[in-house]
């Protein structure tokens, strides 16, 4: 590679990295700015102020933020775990039993899995609401299931693949049970696949808006994208804007760290489920 | 080499009467085991899905509000009369198609580029290449949503300030004041959101085309785009197109972004909040759900025209 040559991927590289990052930093700089400063019309803040910070966190939105981060954090990790557990046992089946009815069980996740989310809200809104579970925590976790369980489903089941079955064999040789086979030997060599699909189950559920928007109505469920669509200002004269970036901050840092720390999990487990050759 | 779209075992199930006869117990038993195990998950997802469909199907047929549920009647088909005659039902449709036609056509030229760079780039930036172009798929909708919004709004935005020099952008050009500057900001913050998605399917597409063919290409002297159009291309098309199919269904579905950015106002509604606004905001039960059949019945169009005419094939086995 010529000298030349390095140097254009290098400019292709930081475009990439600045294309992928200028959206986030700019939510992180319109956090920081004052009330005062929030319409300077620039990218960055003319003095770093923490006052949006102090206005989530403790201050008039915090009654709706708060609340709203318990909420996601609950209700997504439920999901994740429930259909995770669903979806190790198929997966299983899918990749180590030979049975008639396989073939139905995936074409049944891709059906779910493109599923439009707004046909589901309508008719369970009206059920929610005579069952008595709209605005509940199962009132969203039930429906977050046909979020995450197809593609906990898929994404295991190409991990699953990939494990090395002649242990399995082995140990049904040396006079373990099928589901023996199963727990022991198996289990330990699947969690790294089951922890990946585990964060790209819990992204899908965090990342809910049209659910989390339709189901609820108060701090008793709602989680934190629908809080934040309905944040409003302090008074009708004072732009919500900085608060609701200050949130935004908060619920993406952390999501972002994770990702980066398993990437490279993470691009797998994203692509093993849908191309595979 | 084959691809699939799905993970799916080499051997394909007994075909259901030649074989019966035949089957042993042990595959008997295998099938048992199999679907005790898969069942739970199977039952689950029908629940939370062809349940509450069939539902929407039963609901759409009566004009039934929850703000006078007392007189609710069967209509019949009425609704999707109602409906389908309705100058807002195209709109929204007209919308919901320019955005997903749109943002999959930037975003397959922006991704297969994207895959490109990671392929091809001096070793040392794949990871912060990678790194980097997972950080937009980490980003919820609604705060990407916001990002966008906010940067373009005229009070606390900064772009009508630093494209003032375009013609038509001045410092206090209403962007979602309009249908057309509306959706393109829209579409900008869709494409930067997604685009990650569709350029690691790509990534994985561009992995399976076989090294020998580019060398034996390059060989017969073909130029960098002839190797491009007539071997890397056909040899992905599989993944280009499972790419293409997934990320179409994802943006027909279009609602998080119409929501925070403008609220459907000034002609940007699309067929997802259309359903909403009717179900959720007028407590229009009947008319709400006959929007969410015909939405899914749109996703059940797109999918057909997918398989059968672009020839998807989603469930074929793996060559082992």
């Amino acid at each position: 590679m010529t000298a030349r040559e390095k140097w254009l991927w290098v400019v292709a590289g930081v475009v990439i990295v600045i294309y992928a990052l200028f959206p986030v930093g700019w939510i992180v700089s319109l956090s920081l700015k004052s009330a005062s400063d929030i319409s300077n019309q620039q990218f960055l803040p003319s003095v770093v102020s923490w006052e949006n910070y102090a206005q989530i966190l403790s201050g008039d939105a915090a009654g709706l933020f708060l609340p709203a981060l318990r909420n996601s954090f609950g209700i997504c990790l439920i999901a994740t775990a429930i259909s995770c557990v669903l979806a190790m046992f198929a997966a299983y089946a899918i990749a180590r039993l030979d049975f008639r009815g396989k073939k139905l069980i995936l074409s049944t996740a891709l059906a779910v899995a493109i599923f439009p989310v707004i046909s589901i809200v309508t008719p369970l809104f009206n059920l929610w609401r005579e069952i008595g579970l709209y605005d509940t925590w199962p009132g969203l976790i039930i429906p977050y299931l046909s979020l995450t369980l197809p593609i906990s489903i898929w994404t295991l089941s190409a991990f699953f693949r990939e494990i090395p079955w002649e242990m399995e064999q082995a140990a049904q040789v040396d006079g373990a049970t099928t589901w023996q086979a199963f727990r022991k030997v198996i289990v330990p060599l699947a969690a790294p696949g089951v922890f990946t699909t585990a964060i790209i189950a819990f992204f899908i559920a965090w990342n809910d808006f049209a659910y989390g928007i339709s189901l609820t109505s108060t701090s008793a469920s709602r989680p934190v994208p629908a809080a934040l669509g309905l944040f409003s200002g302090a008074s009708q004269f004072e732009s919500p804007n900085g608060p609701i970036a200050a949130a935004a901050v908060i619920v993406t840092i952390p999501v972002v760290i994770l990702v980066l720390v398993f990437q490279r999990r993470i691009v797998a487990g994203l692509t093993n489920g849908a191309v595979k050759g | 080499m084959s691809t699939t779209t799905m993970p799916e075992a080499g051997a394909t199930p007994l075909p259901p009467t030649d074989h019966r006869a035949t089957i042993s117990d042990r595959s008997r038993a295998e099938r048992k085991l199999g679907w005790m195990l898969a069942g739970p998950a199977f039952v689950v997802m029908l629940l939370v899905t062809a349940y509450p469909i069939l539902q929407a199907v039963y609901d759409s047929l009566f004009d039934y509000r929850l703000t006078d549920p007392d007189k609710r009647s069967f209509t019949g088909l009425s609704n999707y009369g109602v409906i389908l005659t309705d100058q807002i039902w195209w709109t929204s449709l007209g919308v919901t198609a320019f955005i997903t036609v749109v943002t999959v056509a930037v975003e397959l030229v922006l991704g297969f580029a994207l895959a490109l760079v990671m392929v091809k780039a001096w070793r040392a930036l794949r990871a912060p290449v990678r790194a980097a172009i997972l950080i937009p798929y980490a980003v919820i909708t609604v705060v990407s949503a916001f990002a966008w919004q906010f940067a373009f709004s005229a009070d606390s935005g900064f772009v009508n300030s630093w494209f003032a020099w375009l013609p038509g952008v001045s410092a206090d050009t209403d962007w979602f004041g309009g249908t057309w500057s509306a959706l393109f900001v829209v579409c900008l913050a869709e494409i930067w959101k997604t685009t990650p998605f569709i350029s690691l399917l790509l990534l994985a597409g561009l992995a399976q085309v076989p090294e020998v063919l580019q060398e034996a290409a390059k060989v017969d002297g073909a130029t960098w785009w002839q190797r491009m159009w007539k071997v890397t291309i056909p040899n992905m098309k599989a993944a280009i197109m499972v790419a293409l199919l997934f990320r179409t269904l994802d943006a027909f579905r279009v609602f998080d972004s119409i929501f925070v950015m403008t609220g459907g106002a000034n002609s940007t509604e699309t067929v997802s909040f259309l359903a909403y606004r009717q179900t959720i905001s007028r407590l229009e039960i009947g008319l709400g759900s006959a929007v969410s059949v015909l939405l899914f019945i749109c996703v059940i169009l797109i999918c057909g025209l997918f398989i059968k005419g672009f020839k998807v094939d989603l469930s074929q086995t793996r060559g082992e």
